[in-house]
């Protein structure tokens, strides 16, 4: 592969990942943030795929299956999976509109403005490497801002769980960019970790809605000094 | 020698599988008691083998214990040893189980895990198996703070299982980077016997950023401020010999974290950076924990933040650097043991009490002396009086601090302790003296008959709060341990 072909693989990449990020952000419906993540975690493999193709690392190819299977398609069905219809109609609610704290223009400036945070925090580490992929590694940054955004502006147990798979994403994309991907036991120890996190986050939120009746934390207010 | 490594993380491990069968309903009660024995008898047997001059036991990279993790492996096991020995609960009836229920085994299958997950973190010889160490500590522990199944106990296991992983992924971060600076050289690696070795050059800016990130995110775990708001909710929840172990141990074992991580750090960038960033955590948290102390209403509560103040004490003479380690290192099992000790003990005077309210427990020592007398042991030992080591090690960590300078930062650390403290004596002695309540409604037979039962196992109190009395003065054996355990930190070995 050519050296400006990569570095347009990587940009193109880069630019879904970062999409993708906001559209997690954007989108009112649970449904729809969910499905953004599941996009996301393709346009993760393939960047994965890039990186694995420059270097020539077969160690990789592994990884690209994992992050497919992973955070293409476990955790987006995961996170959309109902236990039974009764459930399923119960949780018709929950799965519909979010209520957002911020309207969606102000959650679109305040993305923008973490991005450009993220590549005046980002770029001096980055800036004397040689590498087109290094230079993309603000992207990641961004979306790990963008993941907490998510997590400190939404109100539903479910959306907040998006926030944090978007985090997770970030610290991938950026580890993938930096450094190659981190060594293969530390890359499976850390995917099982999330997908546990997150399937103990869903039980939880299961046995919210029985217990509050649904899941927005902010009804969980009893403990406090 | 292999086996010593690899016993305390696979025994607890086989020992939660099998209490998930349903014969092997002996086994589930003491799983967690065998298996903190057997940490504490590999962590004393490597502990005596690393004193005997032999290099430090290693296997396959992964895993690897020094004198610094062989000391924690044993500290791990004796304070586990108190909070679950302590915390065995009366036998469990044989009632039919409710349709829906959580299997019976699974209180003692995931303490178990929590155990082993505690075990591979201090055991392990790379930054990255320390860090899915730690995140499963969090993933062992979620359904244990959620284990009563009340609103409260959901609020602070949702709490808990959002803010800890959210911390321990930025840590994430920070290792990726510490690892991206090792990718310039010709090994990359995350192992931190290599990492603080010298040999390798490190990129500075991406060490930098990435221990300061590192350091924020196991911060999360230890319990440090700003980003401690889930630990008073979490461990007050639990039940209570898990917040024995997670205010007891997990707490120290996300601080030993941070310490492999700054030796990393300075190695490369120098102490300065990650010094200041942990005077400010440091300060912070007993800010946060002296004025919460002082109007808190809650037994498990204050308990809870006493172990924020603490944390915060531990983490100043982290910031101060290698003249105050091995204070520190007092300080983690001293107040472990007696931590533990007492969150049992809060344990107790909950199911005795039916309540955790400190305005609603009075005059416990001429009620129930049983409980009352071992309580105020433990609270005199955590209020730091001698001969406690609680005592010592604060008093080593304020020296070493003025020693090298740090002198404002002391200033303010003890102000705030004082502060803490005056406020844990207030609540103390309004729970444990005073006369009983008078006949008023209350059957008189129970003001005047003292209960002298202790409630629950006592011999495991008595020796917890006995070591924590007699440690500091051992100083041929625990002295030379800290010092070589505080050596090995700084990669003399």
């Amino acid at each position: 592969m050519t050296q400006t072909s990569y570095a347009e693989l990587i940009g193109v990449c880069a630019g879904a990942l970062l999409l993708t990020s906001v559209l997690t952000v954007w989108y009112r419906s649970q449904r729809a943030s969910v499905r953004a993540l599941g996009a996301q975690g393709v346009a993760l493999a393939a960047l994965v795929a890039v990186v694995a193709i420059d270097r020539a690392e077969a160690e990789l190819i592994p990884v690209i299956a994992l992050v497919l299977v992973l955070k293409g398609l476990v955790l987006p069905w995961v996170l959309t999976r109902r236990r039974t219809p009764a459930a399923g109609a119960r949780a018709g609610a929950d799965h519909g509109e979010e209520t957002m704290l911020l309207n969606p223009v102000a959650i679109l400036v305040a993305a923008a403005l973490l991005a450009v945070v993220a590549y005046a925090v980002t770029w001096p580490l980055v800036a004397d490497s040689l590498s087109p992929a290094a230079h993309a590694a603000p992207v990641g940054v961004a979306m790990v801002l963008i993941g907490f955004l998510v997590l400190l502006t939404r109100r539903r147990a479910i959306s907040q769980l998006v926030g944090f798979l978007a985090l997770d994403n970030g610290i991938a994309t950026v580890a993938f960019l930096i450094s190659g991907g981190v060594p293969l036991l530390l890359e499976f120890g850390a995917s099982l970790d999330i997908l546990l996190v997150t399937l103990i986050l869903v039980v939880f939120s299961r046995q919210m809605r029985t217990v509050f009746g649904d899941t927005d934390v902010d009804r969980m207010r009893e403990l406090h000094d | 020698m292999a086996f010593l490594l690899l016993l305390p993380i696979g025994l607890p491990l086989l020992l939660g599988g099998l209490v998930l069968a349903p014969p092997l309903r002996g086994l589930r009660r003491y799983s967690g008691v065998i298996s903190s024995g057997a940490i504490l008898v590999a962590g004393i047997a490597a502990i005596v083998l690393g004193s005997a001059g032999g290099s430090p036991l290693g296997l396959g990279g992964i895993l690897r214990a020094d004198a610094l993790s062989a000391y924690m492996l044993a500290v791990v096991g004796a304070v586990a040893l108190v909070a679950t020995w302590g915390g065995l609960r009366p036998k469990e009836a044989r009632e039919p189980q409710a349709a829906g229920a959580r299997p019976r085994g699974a209180y003692a299958a995931l303490v178990c895990v929590f155990l082993s997950a505690m075990s591979l973190a201090v055991l392990a010889d790379n930054l990255g198996v320390m860090w899915v160490a730690i995140e499963a500590t969090t993933i062992a522990t979620a359904f244990l703070v959620g284990h009563n199944r009340t609103r409260r106990s959901l609020e602070a296991a949702w709490k808990y299982l959002v803010l800890a992983p959210v911390g321990v992924a930025i840590a994430f971060l920070g290792i990726v980077l510490i690892y991206a600076a090792s990718t310039g050289t010709a090994t990359a690696t995350l192992s931190w016997a290599d990492l603080t070795a010298h040999r390798i050059h490190l990129d500075p800016g991406l060490v930098r950023v990435g221990s300061a990130l590192a350091v924020l995110g196991f911060a999360t775990k230890a319990g440090l401020a700003p980003m401690h708001s889930w630990l008073p909710d979490a461990h007050s929840q639990a039940p209570s010999p898990v917040s024995a172990l997670m205010s007891g141990v997990l707490l120290s074992v996300a601080l030993y974290s941070i310490l492999r991580v700054q030796a990393v750090a300075n190695a490369v960038i120098g102490p300065e950076f990650l010094s200041a960033l942990l005077i400010a955590g440091s300060l912070l948290s007993l800010a946060v924990a002296a004025a919460l102390l002082i109007r808190q209403r809650d037994v498990k509560r204050m308990l809870a933040y006493s172990s924020i103040e603490h944390m915060g004490v531990m983490a100043l003479g982290a910031a101060i650097g290698p003249s105050a380690i091995p204070a520190v290192l007092l300080y983690i099992l001293s107040h472990g043991l007696i931590k533990a000790s007492l969150f049992v003990l809060a344990g107790r005077i909950l199911a005795v009490e039916g309540t955790s309210a400190v305005a609603e427990v009075r005059a416990l020592l001429a009620r129930r002396p049983g409980i009352a007398v071992p309580w105020l042991i433990g609270i005199v030992g955590l209020l730091g009086f001698p001969p406690f080591g609680i005592f010592f090690a604060e008093l080593g960590i304020l020296m070493a601090g003025w020693s090298v300078g740090m002198g404002l930062g002391v200033a303010a650390a003890l102000a705030l302790l004082l502060v803490a403290f005056a406020a844990l004596v207030r609540l103390t002695v309004g729970m444990v003296f005073g006369a009983p309540p008078a006949a008023a409604g209350s059957p008189a037979v129970a003001a005047t008959v003292p209960d002298r039962s202790p409630h629950g196992p006592a011999v495991p109190l008595a020796l917890a709060l006995g070591a924590a009395a007699v440690i500091p003065f051992l100083a041929a054996p625990i002295g030379s341990v800290l010092a070589a355990a505080a050596a090995a930190l700084a990669g003399a070995r």
